[in-house]
């Protein structure tokens, strides 16, 4: 007997239905279209994409708290509509970015009530409770009123209740979104040494860090519009884009003058561009390295400044930007 | 033995329940301060059937020894129970959904969802009843409401009161599913609905009093029911004073008692399951809306 897939989803799709201010129009808006994914057992699976772009709605499909509007999605091989009973002791999940918990409770006792849900033994409970805070280094917060945590150990108490209940697989919305350097490092660390310690562990991650899905997750499936645009390692994701020559230009302020013209340049693949606070960022997708000496030529004619120049290779930015042709956070602003 | 105990404790429903009156019981119960937690609990109740019996003794000159008073002040005092309960339950949705913002793990988890409501409603019964021993006992002491404690059908009242907890548990468990499927105003649901009832129910005066055509609804309600037995079996004569249930004897308002129980108990229990599922449909499970 073969095991199924960890998550399974076929033409998943999902449509609001939603009314204007004057609640007089109801507009449709596609969250979700035809995503077709497959994450075996043992993965950590990362979604990929800008705000808006579907992530936290596959999630809420796979978790049961969603009902898709079109297609199907199976979580440890079974149907999240049809049987979300047996999906559900199964599966946990953590949102990031909020602080969600009872405050008036202290850290054992909220991690402990929810054990219970899931009907793990009071002692059991309790001994994991203690493995897990010393991981993520609460242990010193064991007794404490989670109202008394700072939004980062409140993140991290979140984690912990999200690990205990030893789920098969586990999601993670956002999972280091607010929490500072260090703490998303432990964060990204006890994830990776959690899947790692048994394959039949499943985790599944939305983030908008490249960084985050690039070290972190075995495959990546990059999302714009409720579209799934790529799925596949990331160094495989980045190999796509080796044949190409990356550039990084630092320019003084361009306030958008001459981009355009730069896109059209032939051999230009994309262009982005950063605004900084006394200088520019550009960065070029040529299609060989040859192309450059026509940007420059094409700079010098619009008297932009050239003010530092590097090559560097690929990184999960460019993949996002050459398969929807700007930038996630291009993406992000023009959605605002 | 042990693993029997620990089976039927594991058992989802009541593992569910179980907690959820613990988790209820820790937020109802934590009051930084026992003392203004014990003053809430007793000026509260007194206050606000004070204003009745001020109300009344305007209205009758101040008779106090009628009847009619008496069914007043004890069908207010076991009405407090219907705000209680069935906020109790509904607030719950609420409160996880947009205060502590742990619905969504808890809806996800392997738990039965009305169980976990119905466990949260608990604690509002627990201190419902505290307000109304109060209340029962201040009108017994100062206001001279017959209750007589040789007398009182203690079997009948215990069955009343538990079938109308039930009764309105499971009332609590429409208004939850409502708020569900709503975000504005939704807090004040169980109160207004409380409110609403009031009238109908025989809670302040017999159902003889309202106009005839307004008088079926009062019948269809369990909670009329309900008041008359918990009035019966704590004051008979008071009860008989009024010709409106005078016919039935108290094992036929039992059973319509437990009649309607039943039937409004599966009518909350197929709305509830109606509304979770739209709510899953339209995507509100975790909306906050900051209302």
């Amino acid at each position: 007997m073969t095991l199924a897939s960890a998550i399974e989803t076929q033409d998943l799709g999902r449509v609001y239905k939603i009314r204007d201010a004057k609640k007089k129009e109801r507009q449709e808006l596609v969250a979700l279209r035809e995503a077709n994914l497959r994450v075996e057992r043992g993965e950590l699976f990362g979604l990929l994409g800008p705000n808006g772009a579907g992530k936290t709605t596959l999630i809420k499909i796979l978790t049961t708290l969603l009902a898709p509007t079109a297609g199907w999605a199976r979580v440890a091989g079974f149907d999240v509509m049809r049987e979300q009973a047996r999906v559900r002791p199964l599966i946990n999940m953590v949102s990031g970015g909020e602080s969600s918990g009872y405050g008036l409770l202290t850290v054992r006792e909220n991690l402990w009530m929810f054990a219970q849900f899931y009907g793990i033994p009071s002692a059991q409970a309790n001994q994991r409770i203690k493995e897990l805070l010393e991981i993520v280094k609460m242990s010193d917060r064991l007794n404490t009123k989670s109202s008394d945590l700072s939004t980062g150990l409140r993140q991290k108490m979140n984690i912990v209740r999200g690990f205990m209940t030893d789920p098969h697989v586990v999601f993670l919305d956002e999972p280091t979104l607010g929490l500072d350097v260090g703490a998303s490092r432990d964060v990204r660390a006890f994830i990776r040494r959690w899947v790692t310690e048994d394959r039949a562990r499943t985790v599944l991650l939305t983030t908008h860090y490249m960084v985050e899905a690039d070290e972190l997750c075995d495959r990546v499936a990059i999302i714009n519009q409720g579209r799934v645009l790529a799925c596949d390692t990331p160094a495989n994701l980045k190999r796509r884009l080796q044949r190409d020559a990356i550039f990084r230009i630092e320019t003084d302020r361009l306030n958008g003058a001459g981009i355009e013209t730069l896109r059209a340049l032939p051999g230009v693949r994309s262009v982005v561009h950063r605004s900084g606070d006394a200088r520019d960022t550009l960065e070029f997708v040529l299609a060989r390295d040859e192309v450059l000496g026509a940007v420059i030529n094409a700079m010098e004619a619009r008297q932009i400044r050239l003010l530092h120049l590097d090559k560097r290779e690929p990184t999960l930015e460019d993949v996002f930007v050459d398969l929807v042709g700007r930038s996630m956070a291009e993406v992000e602003g023009d959605a605002k | 033995m042990v693993n029997l105990k620990s089976e039927i404790l594991n058992l989802k429903s009541l593992r569910s329940f179980r907690m959820a009156t613990w988790l209820g019981w820790q937020i109802e119960s934590n009051w930084t301060d026992p003392f203004l937690f014990a003053v809430y609990s007793i000026v509260k109740p007194l206050a606000s059937a004070l204003i009745l019996v001020v109300m009344y003794g305007v209205i009758t000159s101040g008779d106090f020894n009628a009847p009619l008073f008496s069914f007043i002040f004890i069908g207010n005092a076991f009405y407090q129970y219907v705000g209680a309960v069935m906020t109790g339950v509904s607030w719950s949705v609420i409160d996880d959904r947009e205060h502590y913002r742990t619905l969504k793990y808890i809806y996800t988890a392997p738990v039965d969802y009305m169980a976990y409501l119905i466990g949260r409603g608990i604690a509002r019964v627990l201190t419902g009843s505290f307000s109304v021993f109060i209340t029962i006992s201040a009108g017994v002491l100062f206001l001279q409401v017959p209750v007589q404690l040789g007398a009182i059908d203690a079997p009948l009242f215990l069955a009343a009161l538990a079938i109308g907890i039930v009764m309105l548990a499971m009332m609590g468990l429409v208004l939850a599913g409502i708020i569900l499927l709503i975000a504005h105003h939704a807090g004040y649901l169980g109160d207004a609905t409380a409110g609403a009832l009031y009238l109908f129910s025989g809670a302040i005066f017999p159902l003889d009093v309202l106009p005839e055509f307004l008088r079926p609804i009062g019948y269809l309600m369990p909670i009329t029911y309900w008041l008359e037995l918990l009035r019966r079996s704590l004051v008979g004569s008071v009860a008989q004073a009024f010709p409106t249930l005078a016919p039935f004897s108290n094992a036929q308002l039992l059973a319509i008692l437990i009649g309607l129980t039943l039937l409004f108990g599966a009518l909350s229990f197929f709305a509830f399951r109606w509304c979770d599922r739209r709510a899953r449909e339209r995507g509100l499970i975790d909306m906050v809306t900051n209302h």
